[in-house]
């Protein structure tokens, strides 16, 4: 399982990267993928959505479940991943870059600070685990 | 689940491990859900190739004695005086108030014994419900169960590869029938049967040569699939399955399943033909994806006209599709409704199974 360092983490397994000065890419991580199995749908927020930190925005869909993606931050919905509406498996395949899932304009810059390291992220897989 | 709170396992449980499997609890038995190639790839792999399934879990009973034809034309809706030695049928077991208690298959073995193999989960059920049908009928019932190991070895390639290890000539072994061969020096018991749509074999072994010969047919190239692939396969397909789709409330006259109930007399025909259709269990395509869970509502209108009872997305399609149980009038092939899916009304047609082209 990989869980790079340079990312930001939520115990409900979504990862965050600020990628510009105010934009943040979300998407779930390789442990969340992995649990779900082949992801084989992907329902995405619209462009413009004002959303609040802990909203579900995005839902990942397997064959064995549907799982609600909340946002960590808050803020607007910049850009969504058209991709993953005909290739869902990009998700599994590549969580951490081609199955990035939807971007948000950060309103409250604390909130991302505030986030999981990737050393913490992994106390909250292992206890899970446990 | 036993009583000390223990999974059961198959005898190729260490199999599974050593494949990487994502082991799950299902009725009480530890199996694998999926290999680690996934669900989709083991389930085009039996559309296009060969997969292997182990399906050990499955119970088997066997029914033995002068009266076992009279005694299971009673206690089963199809009829086993009309299989021929060494034949199966699809059946299932009416629990006398028009519902069901399971859905088997039954293999004549001898004039008076035959094989039945009932869902993992009802197994000690049916076991139960049959014993105390008997009463003054000659003859007996033995749960196997535990003596028998089952795989299943599916899809349009399953002959070709199977012929190469096996005793039997298998261009004459039609669909339900069975026969006593070796594979590779094993005794098994292979029938052309199965429970995704396509070609195929069950092969009934020892326990303790399970994993010999299923080491034999993966080396030669069968893919290892999973219950999440069989669930798949067994909905593509337009199969019910107990729990979902047929249950103790089930009347198997509103289901395509009508065919099974011969016109003859056996436990409970007046409770169930006594019981209108106000539903009738039909397949439903999906305008878009997302799944169809089961328990989502369908819509005619405004108006809910039914619940779903399985959904997924073809993995060979990529269509979203389902069945489920729709008030008669609209079970109509064609007819347009609507999935409520999270809050939004997704279309739907009413499309008969199967949801592939064979």
């Amino acid at each position: 399982m990989e869980t790079p360092n340079h990312l930001k983490y939520t115990n409900t397994h979504e990862w965050a990267q600020a990628t510009d000065a105010d934009i943040v890419t979300i998407g779930i991580t390789d442990y969340a993928q992995d649990q779900l199995g082949d992801v084989v749908f992907v329902e995405l927020p619209e462009v413009g959505d004002p959303v609040s930190a802990g909203d579900p925005v995005a839902v990942v869909e397997s064959v064995k479940t549907a799982s609600d993606i909340y946002t960590p931050v808050s803020g607007e919905i910049t850009a969504v991943n058209d991709g993953l509406i005909d290739t869902p498996e990009q998700i599994n395949e590549s969580p951490y870059r081609d199955g990035w899932i939807f971007k948000v304009r950060l309103s409250t810059p604390a909130e991302l600070t505030d986030l999981l390291d990737a050393d913490g992220y992994l106390a909250v897989v292992q206890e899970e685990d446990a | 689940m036993l009583e000390s709170g223990r999974m059961q396992r198959t005898a190729l449980y260490q199999q599974h491990l050593d494949l990487g499997a994502r082991m799950m609890e299902f009725s009480g038995w530890e199996m694998p859900l999926q290999y680690p190639t996934g669900i989709n790839q083991e389930h085009v792999a039996v559309r296009t190739d060969v997969g292997i399934f182990d399906v050990s879990h499955m119970g088997e009973l066997r029914i033995l004695g002068p009266d076992a034809t009279r005694f299971l034309q009673f206690a089963t809706l199809n009829d086993p005086a009309k299989l021929r030695l060494g034949r199966a049928q699809y059946s299932m077991i009416p629990n006398g108030s028009g519902g069901l208690v399971d859905d088997i298959y039954l293999y004549r073995e001898e004039d008076d014994a035959y094989l039945m193999v009932c869902n993992a989960g009802n197994t000690a059920t049916v076991s139960e419900h049959l014993k105390t049908l008997i009463g003054s009928f000659d003859c007996h019932l033995v749960d196997e169960t535990s003596t028998w190991s089952l795989l299943a070895l599916q899809g349009p390639g399953s002959a070709l590869l199977l012929g190469r290890h096996v005793g039997a000539e298998l261009t004459t072994l039609r669909k339900n029938r069975s026969t006593a061969t070796e594979i590779s020096g094993c005794p098994v018991k292979l029938t052309r049967t199965g429970y995704t749509g396509e070609d195929g074999f069950e092969i009934f072994c020892h326990p303790t040569d399970a994993g010999y010969v299923w080491d034999i047919l993966v080396g030669a190239g069968a893919t290892p699939c999973g219950l999440g692939a069989r669930d798949t396969l067994r909905l593509e397909a337009g199969f019910a399955l107990f729990g979902k789709e047929l249950t103790a409330t089930t009347n198997p006259l509103c289901t395509p399943y009508r065919w099974v109930v011969k016109d003859k007399p056996f436990y409970g025909r007046e409770a169930m033909w006594g019981r209108p259709c106000s539903h009738q269990l039909i397949g439903l395509k999906l305008a878009q994806r997302g799944i169809a869970r089961q328990g989502y509502r369908v819509f005619s209108g405004q108006k809910v006209v039914g619940e779903v009872t399985s959904g997924t997305i073809s993995p060979l399609t990529r269509e979203s599709i389902a069945l489920g149980w729709l008030l008669t009038e609209l079970a109509i092939e064609g007819t347009a409704l609507a999935i409520e899916i999270r809050g939004l009304k997704v279309p739907a047609t009413v499309t008969p199974p199967p949801f592939f082209k064979q």
